[in-house]
């Protein structure tokens, strides 16, 4: 069909700055994650607060980061808050706020469905035996919360991952960034992408694997 | 920020410069996005298909299909089809790349999501088609897919929501779609905060009606449960 003869020798020339450049992506995805988590744990106790000044902006938020295609909230993070006197010491900050948030909203609903499906029991038995509100938080409602949502934090950890891609908009050197580098230099396209590829697919199916045995072993028992 | 006085510098007057810029990208993205959403709907019908009833290789082949699609990145996939589209000597626009590389992935989700649909319609639905002597595919065509297309519609409608944004990852390949137009506004004018909040309300705009129509379809296709 065409004569593109393979050269893998760019590949195994970078290799290092192809893992480098994965491992920077998965840092940022689970750095943002965490971030994220802590955010939308604050956003899902808001909305279930059942206080409308409280639920009503972060409702508003949530709606607002998940309409809003995430290179755009990027740029405008990246380009637009030094416009109000936030600087940043450096794009890769930028871009951890940026997912972090976006992982808020999304991780907020997470936890919100988390925290609607727990048997309103287990909150009275806690009350029953006569633990304080924060007791009754730590010790029943999140532990049960956590096991519940576990599954989909794990997805939402490799759904950040494939985000972090985007960081290459603003110049982070990440795996696509890096591929994309290399490519415009060597014009390898096949090998250069196939490779991308390949690790990407590879830490996702990962990162999936890890999780199951994760879930395993903190079953819930129902 | 806001402010009325139309002189150059200003918001609204930078805007009504850019007018004509500004409606052809808004074009570019609706386009874009509608053409990846017909394409996908009926290469997924296809793909879930395969993937609910296909011969053991075909189902195979389609999942192999959707787990690569959907275990890399849109942009790593954008990239790769506007950069490998060229070495077979097909030289397609980067639009065209891009709706290739979009299709390609939603036609993975909408395949996932109708195989789940298919799969949620009981087995003795099937059964009775067969019963009364319909084909595979009238069987198909008349029992299973109706109901199953009424089942997948509200994460059909997620799956536009997703394209519409994702066409903003067109831009990095020099698509000039609504995200890029604003680019190149503010790089003239430097009014950052105005052109990116101002994107950002015009998608949330065209997302949110796309929700309201997944609404208003969903109430015109609700069915009686039997």
């Amino acid at each position: 069909m065409i004569d593109y003869n393979f050269d893998w020798s760019v590949i195994t020339r970078n290799w290092d700055r192809f893992l480098e450049a994965l491992a920077l992506g998965l840092g940022l995805a689970v750095v943002s994650l965490l971030i994220g988590c802590v955010i939308g744990l604050a956003a899902a106790y808001a909305r279930v607060s059942g206080n409308k000044w409280l639920s009503g902006p972060v409702w508003a938020y949530v709606e607002v980061i998940r309409c809003t295609p995430l290179l755009l909230l990027i740029f405008f993070i990246y380009f637009g808050l030094p416009e109000f006197g936030i600087y940043f010491m450096d794009k890769t900050q930028s871009f951890v706020l940026t997912l972090s948030l976006y992982a808020g909203a999304y991780m907020s609903e997470v936890f919100r469905a988390g925290l609607s499906s727990i048997p309103r029991q287990y909150v009275e038995a806690a009350k029953a035996i006569g633990m304080r509100p924060w007791q009754r938080q730590r010790w029943v409602v999140l532990p049960v919360m956590f096991r519940i949502t576990l599954p989909s934090i794990g997805n939402n950890l490799i759904s950040l991952f494939k985000d972090t891609s985007l960081a290459a908009a603003i110049a982070i050197p990440e795996l696509t960034f890096v591929a994309r580098q290399i490519n415009a230099n060597t014009f390898r396209v096949m090998e250069v992408w196939l490779t991308a590829s390949a690790l990407y697919l590879a830490t996702a199916w990962l990162l999936a694997t890890l999780l199951r045995q994760v879930e395993r072993r903190y079953a819930t028992i129902r | 920020m806001l402010d009325f006085s139309f002189v150059p510098g200003t918001f609204w007057f930078e805007a009504w410069q850019a007018r004509f810029s500004l409606l052809s990208g808004i074009w570019v993205t609706m386009s874009a996005s509608a053409l990846t959403i017909l394409f996908a709907t009926i290469l997924g019908v296809a793909v879930g298909t395969a993937l609910a009833y296909g011969w053991w290789w075909l189902r195979l082949l389609a999942r192999l299909y959707v787990d690569f699609m959907r275990g890399i990145p849109v942009l790593v996939l954008i990239l790769f089809t506007y950069y490998g589209l060229a070495l077979f000597g097909i030289n397609v626009p980067a639009y065209w790349a891009g709706v290739i590389a979009l299709s390609a992935f939603a036609t993975a989700h909408i395949g996932e999501t109708l195989r789940g649909a298919v799969e949620s319609v009981p087995m003795g639905q099937m059964e009775a088609g067969k019963a009364i002597g319909l084909r595979f595919l009238q069987r198909l065509r008349y029992v299973i897919l109706p109901q199953a297309l009424r089942r997948m519609l509200p994460p059909w409608v997620n799956t536009g929501l997703e394209v519409v944004k994702g066409t903003t990852l067109l831009s990095i390949i020099g698509v000039v779609e609504l995200l890029l137009t604003n680019q190149q506004i503010v790089a003239r004018n430097y009014l950052i905060v105005d052109f990116y909040l101002f994107a950002g309300l015009l998608y949330l705009m065209i997302n949110a009606s796309i929700a309201a129509l997944g609404a208003r379809l969903e109430r015109r296709f609700s069915y009686l449960r039997y």
